[in-house]
């Protein structure tokens, strides 16, 4: 009874797997085949680079790319210099009204950017940064859940280490910058893949500022070769989403551990 | 001495400050200012070429209440809350549990399970349009061999809006798994023994001793989930475009469609106001009720 009951969950537990994978297995297949072979299922038809290629040309893949590349990267280091120094101000530094402001910024991880869109679009506008990738990212600079992120890697940091290094006569911003970040390393790392991950497949918000192709990121792009408008079929679009998602992707299957750990560490805390 | 001490202690607070003001300034500029911006706009009539914009009071607000699409995209949100959270909670709970058990594949069914959480909501909708097309989509396709007609889901106002659901269960149910995963991992071993001696069946062992200690999780989960119920719409552009008849229209896509398609940044700005309020509750019960055992220092 037992032995049956474990495995009719072990199956359970594929059939959900492969439900779950589903999607993407498909959309691979079909991107690697006609679009009369990918809707008929005809498992012996011949694999064919074709549909990369009209993808390929129907848009400035390199150029969105880049920009995503660029993006994730400017918002990145935005994010590690804003929520470093706010995040040891709070850990580590007394002084009046400290508490109040950090009230503030927890108010910040219910306002979130995606519902201020209308006001935000106007802030850019008027800061001349519509159309440009720092207008796309600077909204996400001062992450409210960076800020805690690094507020409690730094807390966690030995007292005795600060002292030691003040003795030796460091500076604060020596102390921060030889002490506190080298060893909040992890911390950095999990922040960055899920901020990397969170930016590269933000599209509501670069949907509203940009307007351009040389702005645009990868998920905007890949919205307007997809629409229907276009009338681009359906193993094109497939060839296109999986060239789109395929960096993050291998980046994922090869780093699994280290993301899956990421996401915990940012998460749980 | 004491001049030494109160030297010191000013310039702990002139460090902190500086040290806070890229921070400070960015959240006014995006966060806090655009949020009392966009209440000011909600008071205000729209500026057209030949009416300035004048004081309307909660004209806006009560404007509204009074528009049917408005009570629609507010009916389906709740449908969309009430039915992501509870079953992508159950969903990742099943995965975390068997993800956690000596079950063979394990490698294999972790990453199956949290793949859709890498992917943009962008690309799960153009793969989730292959199952769901009318004629040839893959849904359709497996209907047909048992001889179910051709169903259009995207574009009947029955099924359009679940079909949009069923992406978002498939996209976060993997990102929730690993809180569970987390959390079962911090479950001491001692407990299954215990049951184990008392004759306890798995199933008992699930319900009397995990599920309850899982339940902070649970909770923080839920709290996520909601926030995900107004933030996840992207696929929406894909998929529905709020249609047919707005059946499938979110409050978020509501807000960006009447501010940049139909241009009505005070009625956007009104309804911005009304889900900043609910968030704000959200955030209240959060911070009262679920965080009284938690500590932030």
């Amino acid at each position: 009874m037992k032995l049956f009951s474990k495995n009719i969950e072990a199956i359970g537990a594929i059939i959900l797997a492969i439900v779950w994978v589903s999607p993407l297995l498909f959309a691979f297949w079909a991107a690697f085949h006609s679009t009369s072979d990918a809707v008929n299922f005809n498992i012996s038809s011949p694999w064919t680079l074709s549909n990369f290629q009209t993808a390929w040309v129907g848009a400035p893949w390199l150029q969105y790319f880049s920009n995503t590349f660029l993006l994730v990267t400017v918002i990145l280091i935005g994010q590690f210099f804003v929520t470093t120094l706010a995040g040891f101000a709070f850990a580590q530094i007394q002084f009046p009204g400290r508490d109040f402001v950090f009230i503030l910024v927890l108010m910040q991880l219910f306002i979130l950017p995606e519902v201020l869109i209308v006001e935000n679009y106007v802030m850019v506008s008027r800061l001349g940064l519509f159309d440009t990738i720092l207008g796309v990212g600077m909204p996400y600079m001062a992450s409210a859940f960076g800020i805690f992120l690094m507020r409690q890697a730094f807390k966690g940091i030995p007292k005795e280490l600060h002292e030691a290094a003040r003795v030796e006569g460091c500076t604060w911003l020596g102390i921060l910058w030889r002490v506190y970040v080298p060893l909040a390393r992890p911390t950095y790392i999990a922040y960055a893949l899920v901020s990397v991950s969170t930016h590269w497949n933000n599209f509501l918000w670069p949907l509203i500022v940009t307007n351009s192709p040389e702005t645009r990121p990868l998920t905007v792009g890949l919205s307007i070769f997809g629409a229907p408008e276009n009338g681009v079929d359906i193993s094109v679009i497939s060839a296109a989403t999986m060239m789109s998602v395929a960096p993050l992707l291998i980046a994922f299957l090869v780093f699994q551990k280290q993301f899956v750990q990421a996401f915990l560490r940012t998460g749980i805390k | 001495m004491s001049d030494i001490v109160a030297n010191e202690r000013r310039r702990q607070a002139l460090y902190g400050w500086i040290m806070l003001s890229p921070a400070a300034i960015l959240l006014t500029t995006f966060a806090f200012y655009p949020s009392l911006a966009t209440f000011w706009t909600s008071l205000f009539s729209r500026e057209t070429r030949r009416r300035p914009s004048e004081f309307k009071g909660i004209g806006n607000y009560t404007d509204l209440f009074a528009d049917p699409t408005f009570l629609k995209v507010v009916t389906n949100n709740l449908i969309y809350a009430f039915s992501t959270i509870p079953i992508s909670i159950i969903i990742a709970l099943a995965m975390a549990l068997w993800a956690n058990s000596k079950i063979p594949a394990r490698g294999f069914i972790r990453t199956a399970y949290f793949t859709p959480t890498v992917l943009p909501m962008i690309a799960a909708a153009n793969l989730w349009l292959f199952f769901y097309t009318p004629g040839f989509g893959v849904l359709d396709q497996i209907g047909g061999f048992f001889g179910i007609p051709s169903i259009n889901w995207l574009g009947q106002p029955q099924t359009a809006l679940w079909s949009v659901i069923i992406v978002t269960i498939w996209k976060e149910a993997g990102f929730f798994m690993i809180f569970y995963l987390a959390a079962l991992q911090t479950i001491p071993e001692d407990l299954k023994e215990a049951a184990d001696i008392e004759g306890c069946s798995r199933w008992t062992y699930t319900r009397r001793v995990i599920i309850p200690l899982l339940m902070p999780t649970t909770l923080f989960i839920m709290v996520n989930a909601l926030i995900n119920s107004v933030k996840l719409i992207d696929h929406l552009f894909i998929l529905t475009k709020g249609g047919p008849n707005d059946a499938s229209k979110l409050v978020l896509y509501y807000i960006w469609e009447m501010a940049f398609a139909f241009f009505d940044a005070p009625h956007a700005a009104a309804l911005t106001i009304l889900v900043l309020a609910v968030l704000g509750v959200v955030a209240g019960i959060k911070f009262t009720i679920l965080d009284k055992r938690t500590h932030y220092q």
